[in-house]
C-alpha cells in the first residue's frame, strides 16, 4: 500500500473544510451553522498538526491556541444565539433580518 | 471493542524505528472515513442533536489522527476541550432552543445551489493547489520523540509563546464574561 | 506467530504491551482488565447492599444464596429477562446510544491505569490528561440519555447531573495539576504526565504525594477525593439520581439491560477515579514504606500480605459457615458457603508460591487500595445526607475551586523554594 504521506492528511483536511463551508452556506439552523464553523476550524488544525510533523512543534502549539480560540468563540456565539432565541423564538438564520431595509 | 482499537492506535504511536508499522494505512483510512462520514452527517441531518453527535464522532476521529501524527498532547487537548467541553455546551444549547416546529421546516435555505457551487469552486482550488504544489510538501525522514512531546510543548509555550499564552488566557476571560452577559435575562 | 507471542515474555522486556508494540498481549491485558472490572462491579453490587445494610443495623440480602452471595447473579438474570421499554416519541437512536457512550468513556480510562510498573495496557506520554479527558466524555452520555427519554424528570436530572459533573471536573483538574507539579521536583526538573512515571516519581522522591509538603499534598488529595465523589454522582452528591427527588433522574426511562449498563458505568467510573487518586497521591502499586522499611526481611513480610488477606477471608467464611442454622433446609447453602471459603483458601495457598506472589504483588496492593476507596464510597452513602443542588454547585465553585487554586500556587512556591 502507498505509505501515508503528509498529502493524505492535507486532502482529508481540505475535504472537511469544504464540508464545513457547505454547511455554513446552505443550512438554516443557526446551531448547525456554528457546528460547521467548528468543522472548518478542525480542518485547519489538522493541516497545522500535519505540517508540524515535518517542520517542528510550532504547528502543534498553534493548534492548541486555535482550539482555545474555538472554545471561546463557541461560548460567545452560543450566548448570542440564546439571547437572540429569547427575543425571536426561532433558530432560523433567515429570520435574522431586523437590519434589512 | 473500541478499547482494542484505541489500544492498537496507541501501539502505533512509537516512532518508526526501522520499518513502518503495518497497520497505519488501515487506521488512517478508518479514521478519515469516520471523519468524512461524520462531517457529511453534520451538514445533512435535520435534527440538530444528530448533527452534534456526528460532530462528536468527527472530533474523536480527529483526535485519533493527531495520535497518528505523533501529537499526543494536542490529541488530549482536543478530547478534553472540544469533545468534553464545546460539544457538551452545544448539546446544552440545542436542548434549550429545540423547538418542535424547527424539525418540520425545511433544513436547507433558498441559496443552496449557489452555496454548493461556491464550495465546489473552493474544492477545485484546493485540488489544483495540491496537484501543482506537490513539490512543496517534502517527506523529510524525521522521527519526533513521542516520549517528550508534552515536555517540549510545555517549554515552547512558556518560552517562545509566553506572550500568546497570556493573551489566550485573557481572551478566555473575556469570553467567559461575554457569554455570561449575553445569556443573562436582565443585564 | 508464536515468536511474536513469546517475544514479550522475555525477561529483558520491561515495558507495557502497548509500548512494546505487542498487539496480542495488549488484547490479553484488555480482556483481563475488562473481566476484572466486571467481576469487581458484581462484587461491589453485593458489598454495597450488605455494608449499607449493616450500617443501618439490618441484614441486607440473605435469601438468595448463603448471606445473599448469589444476589448479584439473580439481579443480572432478572434485568436480562425484563421487558425493554422505549418511551413513546423518544429518539430511538440516541436512546440506544447513550449507555454505550458512558460505557465507552468509562472503559477507555482503563487503558492507562497502571496496576504495576509493566502491568498496564499501555503507558501514554499524556496518561493523566487522557484519563481526565475521556472521563469527561461520560457527561455527553448522560446528556443524551436525559434528552432522548422525552420526559421531564430525565431531562432535569440529566441537566443537573451534567452541570454537577462539569463543575467538579474543574476542581479535579486543579488537584491533578498540583500533583503533577510535584513530579517535577526531581534532578532534571521536568515532570511527567504518564501514570507510570508519576508513581515512579513518588518512588524516587521517597514519599507518597499525599504526605509531600504536608499539608499541601493532603489538601490536594482531599479536594480530589471530594470532587471524584461528585463526579461519579455518588452520595452525598447524588441528587440527580436519588429516588425521592427525581425518580432516578436521567435513567428513569431505562429498564432491564440498559439500566444495568448505567450501573456498570457508574461502578466502573468509581473504580476509575479511585485509581487516578491512588496513582497520583497514594503511591500506586507500591507497598507501604518501600524506602523506609526496605531489605529482604521486610520485602518478604510485605509479600505475604496477599496470601494472608485471602486466608483471612477464608477464615471469615468458615466462621460464618459454622454459624449457619442447623436446619436441613440450609444444608445446600452451608455446603456452598464452605466451598466458597475453600476457594479463598486455595487462592491464598497459590499466592504463597514465590514466583506467583512476586508477579502479583503490585496488582494486589493497587487493588487493596481500590478496595479501601470503594469502602469509603459506600461509607459516604450510608452516612452523609444529600446535598441540595444549589449547595452542591456552591461547594464545587466557591469552595473547592479556590482551595484547589490556593494549593496549586502554594505547591509551586514551596516546590521552588525547597
Amino acid at each position: 500500500m502507498v505509505p501515508i504521506t503528509t498529502l493524505h492528511y492535507l486532502v482529508v483536511a481540505a475535504a472537511l473544510f469544504v464540508l464545513g463551508v457547505v454547511g455554513v452556506l446552505t443550512r438554516r439552523n443557526v446551531v448547525i451553522v456554528l457546528m460547521s464553523i467548528e468543522l472548518i476550524l478542525n480542518a485547519v488544525n489538522l493541516n497545522l498538526v500535519a505540517f508540524s510533523r515535518i517542520w517542528g512543534l510550532h504547528g502543534q502549539v498553534f493548534a492548541i491556541f486555535v482550539i482555545t480560540d474555538a472554545a471561546a468563540e463557541a461560548a460567545v456565539g452560543l450566548g448570542i444565539l440564546i439571547a437572540f432565541f429569547r427575543n425571536k423564538e426561532t433558530v432560523n438564520i433567515d429570520e435574522v433580518d431586523l437590519l434589512k431595509w | 471493542m473500541i478499547s482494542s482499537i484505541i489500544a492498537a492506535a496507541l501501539v502505533q504511536t512509537r516512532p518508526p524505528a526501522d520499518m513502518q508499522p503495518v497497520a497505519t494505512p488501515f487506521f488512517f483510512y478508518l479514521l478519515s472515513g469516520l471523519m468524512i462520514v461524520g462531517g457529511l452527517m453534520v451538514i445533512t441531518r435535520k435534527n440538530p442533536v444528530h448533527s452534534a453527535l456526528a460532530l462528536i464522532v468527527t472530533l474523536l476521529g480527529q483526535a485519533g489522527l493527531y495520535l497518528m501524527l505523533y501529537a499526543p498532547f494536542v490529541a488530549g487537548v482536543q478530547i478534553i476541550l472540544y469533545v468534553g467541553g464545546i460539544m457538551v455546551l452545544f448539546l446544552f444549547v440545542i436542548m434549550l432552543v429545540n423547538l418542535e416546529r424547527t424539525q418540520q421546516e425545511k433544513s436547507f435555505n433558498k441559496q443552496w445551489a449557489v452555496g454548493l457551487a461556491a464550495a465546489a469552486a473552493l474544492g477545485a482550488m484546493f485540488v489544483s493547489v495540491y496537484v501543482k504544489g506537490r513539490a512543496l510538501f517534502p517527506e523529510l525522514p524525521v522521527a519526533p520523540l513521542e516520549g517528550e512531546n508534552t515536555q517540549r510543548i510545555g517549554s515552547m509555550l512558556y518560552g517562545n509563546y509566553m506572550f500568546a499564552f497570556e493573551i489566550a488566557s485573557l481572551l478566555l476571560l473575556v469570553a467567559i464574561i461575554g457569554a455570561v452577559v449575553m445569556a443573562k435575562k436582565r443585564i | 506467530m508464536l515468536n511474536y507471542i513469546t517475544s514479550y515474555l522475555d525477561k529483558s522486556v520491561q515495558m507495557t504491551p502497548g509500548q512494546a508494540g505487542n498487539l496480542f498481549w495488549a488484547l490479553v491485558y484488555i480482556l483481563l482488565v475488562f473481566g476484572g472490572v466486571s467481576l469487581a462491579v458484581v462484587c461491589m453490587n453485593w458489598l454495597e447492599r450488605k455494608i449499607l445494610a449493616h450500617m443501618q443495623i439490618r441484614l441486607g440480602p440473605m435469601r438468595v444464596g448463603p448471606h445473599g452471595l448469589l444476589q448479584p447473579i439473580a439481579d443480572a438474570i432478572k434485568l436480562i429477562l425484563k421487558e425493554d421499554i422505549i418511551p413513546a416519541n423518544a429518539d430511538v437512536a440516541v436512546f440506544w446510544l447513550a449507555p454505550l457512550i458512558i460505557l465507552l468513556a468509562v472503559f477507555s480510562v482503563y487503558c492507562v491505569v497502571p496496576f504495576g510498573p509493566t502491568h498496564a495496557i499501555t503507558d501514554m506520554n499524556i496518561g493523566i490528561l487522557f484519563m481526565l479527558g475521556v472521563s469527561s466524555l461520560g457527561v455527553l452520555g448522560i446528556v443524551m440519555a436525559g434528552w432522548a427519554s422525552n420526559s421531564h424528570y430525565p431531562l432535569i436530572g440529566a441537566l443537573r447531573s451534567s452541570a454537577q459533573m462539569v463543575s467538579y471536573e474543574v476542581a479535579m483538574g486543579l488537584a491533578v495539576v498540583s500533583a503533577v507539579l510535584m513530579t517535577s521536583l526531581n534532578a532534571t526538573g521536568t515532570g511527567t504526565l504518564s501514570m507510570i512515571g508519576i508513581v515512579q516519581a513518588q518512588y524516587a522522591q521517597h514519599v507518597w504525594f499525599v504526605f509531600k509538603f504536608f499539608p499541601l499534598g493532603f489538601i490536594a488529595f482531599g479536594v480530589f477525593a471530594i470532587a471524584m465523589v461528585a463526579e461519579t454522582n455518588r452520595a452525598p452528591f447524588d441528587l440527580p439520581e436519588a429516588e425521592s427527588e427525581l425518580t432516578a433522574g436521567f435513567h428513569t426511562e431505562y429498564s432491564g439491560l440498559r439500566w444495568s449498563l448505567f450501573m456498570l458505568g457508574e461502578y466502573g467510573a468509581m473504580i476509575a477515579v479511585s485509581s487516578i487518586a491512588i496513582t497520583l497521591w497514594l503511591g500506586g502499586w507500591m507497598r507501604p514504606f518501600p524506602n523506609l522499611l526496605h531489605g529482604a526481611a521486610f520485602d518478604l513480610a510485605f509479600s505475604l500480605f496477599p496470601a494472608l488477606t485471602f486466608f483471612g477471608l477464608a477464615g471469615l467464611t468458615f466462621y460464618s459457615t459454622s454459624r449457619m442454622p442447623k436446619h436441613p433446609y440450609f444444608r445446600l447453602q452451608t455446603l456452598g458457603l464452605g466451598v466458597f471459603g475453600a476457594l479463598f483458601a486455595v487462592i491464598g495457598l497459590i499466592l504463597l508460591i514465590p514466583p506467583v506472589f512476586q508477579r502479583v504483588q503490585d496488582i494486589y496492593w493497587f487493588i487493596a487500595k481500590i478496595a479501601v476507596f470503594m469502602y469509603l464510597f459506600i461509607w459516604y452513602r450510608g452516612t452523609f445526607p444529600r446535598y441540595r443542588f444549589d449547595q452542591l454547585m456552591k461547594v464545587g465553585w466557591k469552595v473547592l475551586l479556590p482551595i484547589g487554586l490556593g494549593v496549586l500556587v502554594l505547591t509551586a512556591i514551596v516546590g521552588v523554594m525547597v
